[in-house]
């Protein structure tokens, strides 16, 4: 019988990368941050706080094992070895275990920390939109945190939301936000945010007869609206920045801008490595402090 | 700094706030809540750190219905939490 | 007096032909894309069942998310529409006229309501959040690969209690997944699933007060899974009347043939 391979539309890529002009041989101190997100995990590897590579892949069912491969992965191929980092510190989602992580730092404080190595120290207002959560997040010119906001309970506008989108439409994840762009005229939002009732919403839609990017418009719409929702209660002040995975669907995005007429900056580096770079950040004081060279 | 816990979901907005420079870890709260949602845990969101008062992991994607029993539909509304706490650093958004 | 109630509710439409006070015939059915057709063929096969037609009924009130599309509208031809609410509590003092609170649990809606001698005097609405209805059992069904009249009995087979940590549809998904790859029996996450519905609908109506005689009613009733974690939250016996998911619709006949009400 003839295997049919369908089409995982939910998959994003997976990747390392190392960062030019960077050599590890010279550096002081050699840290490590790695982010255990509930969909997506990962590692950033630092030489005296810059950054010097990194792995992105999917959090497999055990979390222990995903840190132990996103983090080899991050250093291979470049002659580190893992027993050469000063100083890892774990953060991620709920209580993480990160089995060879020195400290534990909430994932709170490590993404305004990344936000601001990203962005530079204008932030104030970080808006992570994860896999399972979001996350609005006040902060100051240190990168303190001044308040903030966690939604994890309910799918709407997360990545596993559009994830589910994606698969009833048959558009590949990583193509969904420039497919919701591509309108005339931005249709009504969806009705329900509840992502089991959007999709049975979008797929009546569908059967109206309505193109597929004119329902991927209605629904990023919804949930664009309802990410703004969760934003203003800590209230957006500039300069606002976007981390997280779904930073990567310009769909969101530009509907964000369009809502709360503030434009966010442009990262200079992937901003899913936000909670990563904070935590690899976080290791070098760490580590400097116990070094006693603070 | 305000800590929000809670959730949005299709139903609607459900946080409870903690206003941390205002709240003083007393754990009046903690204690005054009938299904002892509260706890007084170290503040990790500050250098400064300190005590503050928390939601429980196991209730923060269900506060919503933890809190149902303290908010009856007919007659006053009488929050133990809030009413417990001297400087009004705890609040809730329904 | 022959009236009909239509109960179109976000999965099933309900019909219920009443005369006085009796019910003549009960047809239920899938509500597909095209609200008004399929509530129609539901209300024809009740006619049919009844042996009568349109034109013999003297009043028609249509109930439920979709009663809006029915409203004199052919074939149904409704001559009014009312609240779930209100026809819920109506209907429920006619199976059960000791009852005081009635829990009534459907495809996308939880309810709880306070009556008194038929009519409504507290209600409290778990709207818009597939967690806290129906949908959360059958989501969990195709999850674990296993038909939805299957959940309620492998749920009663379990012996141990198992935490539930997502309390979102779409990630408790992943998280049955997940358990099934640890090796949890399916009866075991059975039963957290349907310990998790029954706090969630329980919490909900502790906000209405709970008093006796507590009635359930709704699709989610058929499930003989539901009931004892429910009663064990509410520390009191429930009653589920025959045919819990045409409560709704009785009631609407009901009030249909009591205009004055």
């Amino acid at each position: 019988m003839a295997q049919v391979k369908t089409q995982e539309y939910w998959r994003w890529p997976e990747y390392r990368k190392t960062v030019s002009g960077r050599d590890w041989h010279k550096a002081d101190i050699i840290t490590a941050g790695v982010d255990i997100g509930s969909v997506g995990s990962k590692a950033t590897v630092m030489v005296d706080g810059e950054l010097y590579s990194y792995a992105i892949m999917r959090t497999g069912g055990v979390s222990e094992d995903t840190a132990i491969k996103v983090t080899e992965w991050a250093l291979e191929g470049t002659g580190l070895e893992a027993e050469k980092l000063n100083y890892v510190v774990g953060t991620g989602y709920g209580r993480v275990n990160v089995p060879f992580a020195k400290r534990t730092i909430t994932e709170i404080a490590c993404h305004a920390r990344g936000a601001h190595y990203i962005y530079g120290p204008t932030v104030r207002t970080v808006l992570d939109i994860g896999g399972q959560d979001c996350k609005a997040i006040r902060c100051d010119e240190r990168g303190k945190v001044l308040s903030f906001l966690m939604n994890d309970k309910c799918a709407a506008g997360t990545g596993r939301g559009l994830e589910v989108f994606a698969d009833l439409i048959s558009v590949p994840i990583s193509e969904l936000g420039k497919v919701s762009l591509d309108v005339a005229q931005e249709p009504p939002p969806v009705s329900n945010t509840c992502v089991i009732f959007a999709k049975a919403e979008s797929l009546a839609l569908l059967r109206q007869g309505w193109p597929k990017e004119k329902v991927a418009a209605a629904y990023h719409s919804a949930m664009a609206e309802r990410i703004v929702d969760l934003l203003t209660r800590v209230g957006v002040e500039k300069d606002f920045v976007v981390t997280g995975g779904v930073t990567n669907n310009v769909g969101i995005v530009q509907r964000l801008e369009r809502i709360l007429k503030i434009k966010p900056l442009e990262p200079q580096m992937e901003p899913i490595l936000a909670g990563a770079l904070g935590a690899s950040l976080f290791a070098k004081a760490l580590y400097e402090k116990e070094q006693g060279l603070r | 700094m305000k800590a929000h816990y809670g959730y949005k979901d299709g139903s609607g907005d459900y946080f409870i706030v903690v206003d941390t420079d205002k709240c003083d870890g007393c754990g009046k709260c903690v204690e005054a809540c009938p299904p002892k949602v509260l706890e007084i845990t170290e503040n990790e969101y500050d250098i400064e750190g300190g005590t503050m008062a928390t939601v429980k992991d196991e209730h923060r994607k269900k506060i919503k219905y933890s809190c149902a029993p303290c908010k009856p539909v007919a007659g006053e509304r009488r929050l133990p939490c809030v009413l417990a706490c001297e400087p009004k650093a705890i609040s809730h958004s329904w | 007096m022959m009236t009909a109630g239509v109960d179109v509710g976000a999965k099933m439409a309900k019909v219920v032909i009443l005369k006085d006070g009796h019910v003549l015939s009960r047809a239920k059915g899938l509500v597909g894309f095209d609200i008004l057709k399929s509530a129609g063929d539901v209300f024809q096969k009740a006619l049919k069942d009844a042996g009568i037609s349109r034109g013999d009924l003297q009043r028609v009130a249509a109930t439920g998310m979709g009663r809006e599309a029915v409203l004199q509208k052919p074939p149904i031809n409704a001559d009014e529409v009312i609240s779930e609410v209100v026809a819920d509590a109506a209907g429920a003092c006619q199976v059960v006229p000791t009852a005081k609170t009635v829990i009534d649990v459907g495809a996308e809606e939880g309810r709880g309501i306070k009556v008194e001698g038929g009519k409504v005097r507290d209600f409290v609405i778990n709207e818009r959040c597939a967690a806290g209805a129906g949908t959360f059992v059958e989501t969990m069904a195709r999850a674990l690969e296993v038909r939805v009249e299957d959940m309620g009995p492998m749920s009663l087979r379990s012996t141990n209690t198992i935490p539930m940590n997502a309390q979102c549809c779409v990630f408790a998904e992943s998280e049955v997944v997940t358990l099934i790859h640890a090796k949890t029996s399916k009866d075991d996450i059975a039963k957290a699933i349907h310990d998790a519905i029954a706090g969630r609908i329980s919490s909900m109506v502790l906000r209405v007060g709970v008093e006796k005689d507590v009635v359930l009613i709704g699709g989610v009733a058929l499930n003989p899974g539901f009931g004892p974690p429910l009663e064990k939250e509410l520390n009191t016996k429930i009653i589920v009347p025959e045919y819990p998911e045409f409560v709704g619709a009785l009631g609407a006949a009901v009030i249909a043939a009591n205009p004055q009400r």
